[in-house]
């Protein structure tokens, strides 16, 4: 059939998109029914665990597993050298493209130990009591070299260098020495200097942030199958199988069809489940030992060895003239992402000014790599820091101006035809009716006690689609499976099952959703960058428009009339008008039922790669109380305003809102990775790395703008990672109005902000801004 | 013959140029024929670039139209999280 059009349809009434239906999942999830990475077992299966390097920085001058193979319950041992080093510099293209030589390097150490977890072996057991025996029996000879963690630090020539091969890419000529400056990156639009000769008001500020984990409940956690045919079955938690599978086969020399992944449940993701971890070790240990391998990842595992987000250090400078017009925009972002190169600066650059319409701005960016574990996706990759400096900044101006902070942004907000920084001109986007929602909240307007501040603050994501297959079959008894390929994260079953229901004409229940494995359909992209309402979404409308055709063609045969003169209306195929003759509707069930006797069984799919995903802008607005005597800040108040282009399931929709919001106030009021002096990292447990629980945040109220995305015939646009862009400058934003304070430096945890009020007062060291 | 600039940080990632004429119809061919016209580019265009025509962008479109009045990016492949 013909590709769906894609223009939104204003006139179109919804039936059932738009309404809250029970999600398909919900029993399973409460009951503890659902089978997430861990639960999965197979009959004699073994217990993997993994030896990680105590330095955060070393050679790797021997293994020897020797003692380790010969303990009774042992059955394979794995290093570096069951893994072979990809001579090329292909990449693997998942949330970004991701060299495979590092993903190797990442999965188990090679040449050096490049923090602290980095792997460096594993023994599949009969027990974990017996691989752990084996782990502690495993000698190492490590030459400990001198690290780096910190940022500025790592960009120092004097600083220790991570990859004797890494010359800094994006600048001429190429630099004489290596350094652990991965990539320059730069964006500039019109002439910064002519911009700033225009100022009248100029505020230029320096930032930095914590690294902070996506913060996800389910540790990483998967099950291996090899068998001796060369076939394998993996089970995992992940948000995309197919890269799963495809990344494993590649770095264990496998055909990609010879490997079956099946995604679990998954308790959460956010990003840090895009890329492998354990999932090629345990299919090595299992091919290894001819037995299925089970390896789950312990908290501190998490911490220390899958990707956190980028620290960072970065410099805003914005100008305006006196009524508030913008002339100007400058940065400078330094991201660290870990040991190895791929920080998301490249998409802070990009995002920095997105929200505004500038004439002139110059963003240089630099990918940094520091003795950490290497950085992976978290919502809206490297926006959210860019957001906290520039909004932060803009904060200022506003009050340097004597405007109001929603004003000065309705000034200068980017438009429809407003020319990026990064290069197109925007299509028609919510940002302005954000802005406006925000100003006529209740929550603007309300009256705020002593010690209390509101914050605002806007946020961008860029959204895409990617490539997506759904298949719809229909059922003898009118019900109908729609196998989707993509993990299910946010909600997205149940918006799925939404769209079939409201194409088909049937009710909600009567769909129901599957994540299918990795041999069951085409290649699909990961769940990640806010693409799954939109993308499968449009790939369930066109699959649910090819199985009406092939319905209206059965309805067609059985009453002897051309299929051109069936419609589908309301769930039924109908006469298209008195011509086509006088024939009682057939429903989806009264076809299906049939279906032996009219050709076989009936199915709608679509294999599609999705382009035209909506770009997606938000504005929150804060509350907070800081409590002076203790530095600490407590979040009163929060209100998300976001634009979904059409809300398939509102609640789901909210979901997302408050969920970003609420990562969005953990980073920035408490979430951060400690390091010691001596590299390690200090707090891997919920203990000690705090995220904020139920008791920690009020209520998180939810707006939902509709401004149709035209590359969608719902007009949806992705939601996810958005919410989490706007908070870290709305609260650092409503601190600077409770204290006076401008906090410069995230999280804005109770000691810091005690020691900023107390230099503030003059009592303590320094004075001024906190730094 | 369709106007071609560099956006985002690829724009200096041809010495200096950001801005071309290529004769295309297709996005496969403007980039075929950029990385001809521009060697320099052509490992970067390889390993995968976003297009954006008239504001709209595509991730993998080789074969999405790109009419000659357009305006036309070449930008990083987008990712997200």
């Amino acid at each position: 059939m013909a590709p769906v059009s894609k223009r939104p349809d204003p006139e179109r009434r919804f039936k059932q998109v738009g309404t809250r239906p029970l999600r398909p999942d919900g029993v399973d999830k409460v009951t503890g029914r659902a089978k997430f990475g861990a639960d999965f077992v197979l009959p004699g299966m073994l217990i993997a665990k993994v030896l990680r390097s105590p330095h955060p920085h070393a050679r790797i001058r021997a293994i020897d597993t020797s003692t380790a193979e010969v303990l009774q319950g042992v059955k394979a041992v794995v290093t570096r050298d069951d893994f072979p080093d990809p001579m090329s510099d292909e990449t693997m293209t998942g949330e970004g493209d991701e060299s495979l030589r590092d993903i190797v390097r990442n999965v188990m150490a090679r040449e050096k130990a490049l923090y602290e977890g980095h792997a460096v072996a594993a023994v599949a057991a009969t027990s974990a009591a017996v691989a752990r025996r084996a782990l502690a029996a495993i000698e190492v000879d490590y030459e400990v070299l001198p690290h780096v963690t910190d940022v500025d630090e790592a960009m120092r020539p004097e600083a220790p260098v991570l990859h004797d091969d890494m010359f800094t890419a994006g600048v001429e000529p190429k630099p004489e020495r290596p350094s652990n400056i991965a990539k320059r990156y730069d964006i500039t639009l019109g002439d910064v200097a002519e911009g700033f000769a225009k100022a009248e008001v100029v505020v230029e500020r320096e930032f930095k942030t914590e690294a902070v984990h996506q913060g996800y409940i389910e540790p990483q956690a998967c099950l291996a199958s090899y068998g001796e045919d060369g076939q394998a079955e993996l089970w995992c938690c992940t948000q995309g199988h197919y890269f799963v599978r495809n990344a494993c086969a590649k770095i264990l020399g496998m055909d990609i069809s010879r490997l079956r992944v099946t995604a679990s449940e998954i308790g959460g993701g956010f990003g840090g489940k895009t890329t492998v971890f354990i999932e090629p070790v345990a299919l090595a240990l299992s091919r290894k030992a001819g037995r299925a391998v089970k390896l789950v990842m312990g908290r501190d595992e998490v911490f220390r060895a899958t990707g956190p987000t980028s620290s960072t250090s970065m410099r805003v400078k914005l100008g305006a003239t006196a009524d508030g017009r913008i002339t100007a925009g400058q940065a400078e972002l330094k991201y660290q992402g870990g040991a190895f190169a791929g920080s998301p600066v490249q998409w802070g650059a990009m995002s920095a000014f997105a929200c505004y319409d500038l004439e002139h701005v110059e963003v240089v960016g630099y990918d940094v790599v520091a003795n950490r574990p290497k950085a992976a996706a978290y919502r809206a990759p490297g926006s959210p820091m860019a957001a906290y400096a520039v909004e932060s900044v803009v904060d200022e101006l506003a009050a340097k101006l004597g405007m109001d902070p929603i004003e000065l942004r309705l000034k200068n907000a980017t438009r429809e035809g407003t020319q990026a920084a990064y290069g197109p001109k925007f299509g028609p986007n919510g940002l302005v009716a954000t802005l406006k929602a925000a100003r006529e909240h209740a929550h603007y307007g309300a009256p705020l006690g002593p010690g209390q501040g509101r914050g605002v603050a806007s946020g961008f994501w860029f959204n895409f689609g990617g490539e997506t297959c759904v298949s719809l079959n229909a059922n003898q008894d009118g019900t109908v499976v729609l196998s989707m390929g993509t993990p299910d994260i946010g909600g997205s079953r149940a918006a799925q099952c939404l769209i079939a229901a409201e194409e088909l004409g049937i009710p909600y229940d009567k769909v129901r959703a599957i994540v299918a494995d990795s041999s069951s359909l085409g290649y699909n992209d990961m769940t990640g960058g806010s693409r799954v309402a939109f993308a499968v979404g449009l790939a369930t409308i066109q699959a649910a428009r090819g199985l009406v055709e092939t319905l209206c063609a059965r309805a067609a045969g059985i009453w002897g009339i051309p299929p051109e003169a069936v419609v589908w209306e309301d769930g039924h195929a109908k006469p298209a008008g008195a011509n086509a003759g006088a024939f009682d509707p057939l429903s989806l069930e009264d076809i299906a039922k049939v279906a032996a006797n009219t050709g076989g069984p009936i199915a709608g799919h679509a294999e599609i790669n999705a382009e035209g995903a909506g770009v997606s802008f938000g504005t929150h607005l804060v509350d907070v109380e800081v409590d002076k005597e203790t530095g600490r800040v407590s979040v009163l108040r929060y209100t998300v305003i976001q634009d979904a282009g059409k809300a398939i399931h509102p609640s789901y929709v909210e979901g997302q809102y408050q969920g970003g919001a609420v990562q969005g106030i953990g980073w920035a009021l408490n979430e951060e990775y400690v390091y010691g002096d001596d590299g390690r990292l200090q707090n891997p447990g919920f203990l000690d790395y705090r995220v904020p629980v139920a008791s920690d945040v009020p209520m998180i109220d939810t707006v939902i703008v509709e401004v149709p995305n035209p590359g969608h015939p719902y007009g949806v646009r992705g939601v996810g990672e958005t919410p989490i862009v706007p908070p870290l400058a709305a609260v650092a934003n409503a601190v600077a109005k409770a204290t006076g304070v401008r906090m410069t430096t995230l999280p804005m945890s109770p000691p810091r902000v005690w020691q900023a009020l107390q230099a503030a007062a003059g009592v303590g060291p320094g004075s001024g801004p906190e730094g | 013959m369709v106007r071609v600039m560099l956006g985002g940080s690829l724009k200096n990632s041809a010495g200096g140029l950001s801005e071309f004429d290529v004769e295309a119809g297709t996005i496969r061919e403007l980039l075929t024929r950029l990385g001809d016209q521009q060697p320099q580019l052509k490992p970067i265009l390889d390993k995968g670039v976003a297009v954006a025509i008239d504001g709209q962008i595509y991730r993998n479109a080789w074969l999405e139209p790109v009419p000659p009045d357009s305006e036309v990016f070449i930008l990083p492949r987008l990712a997200g999280g």
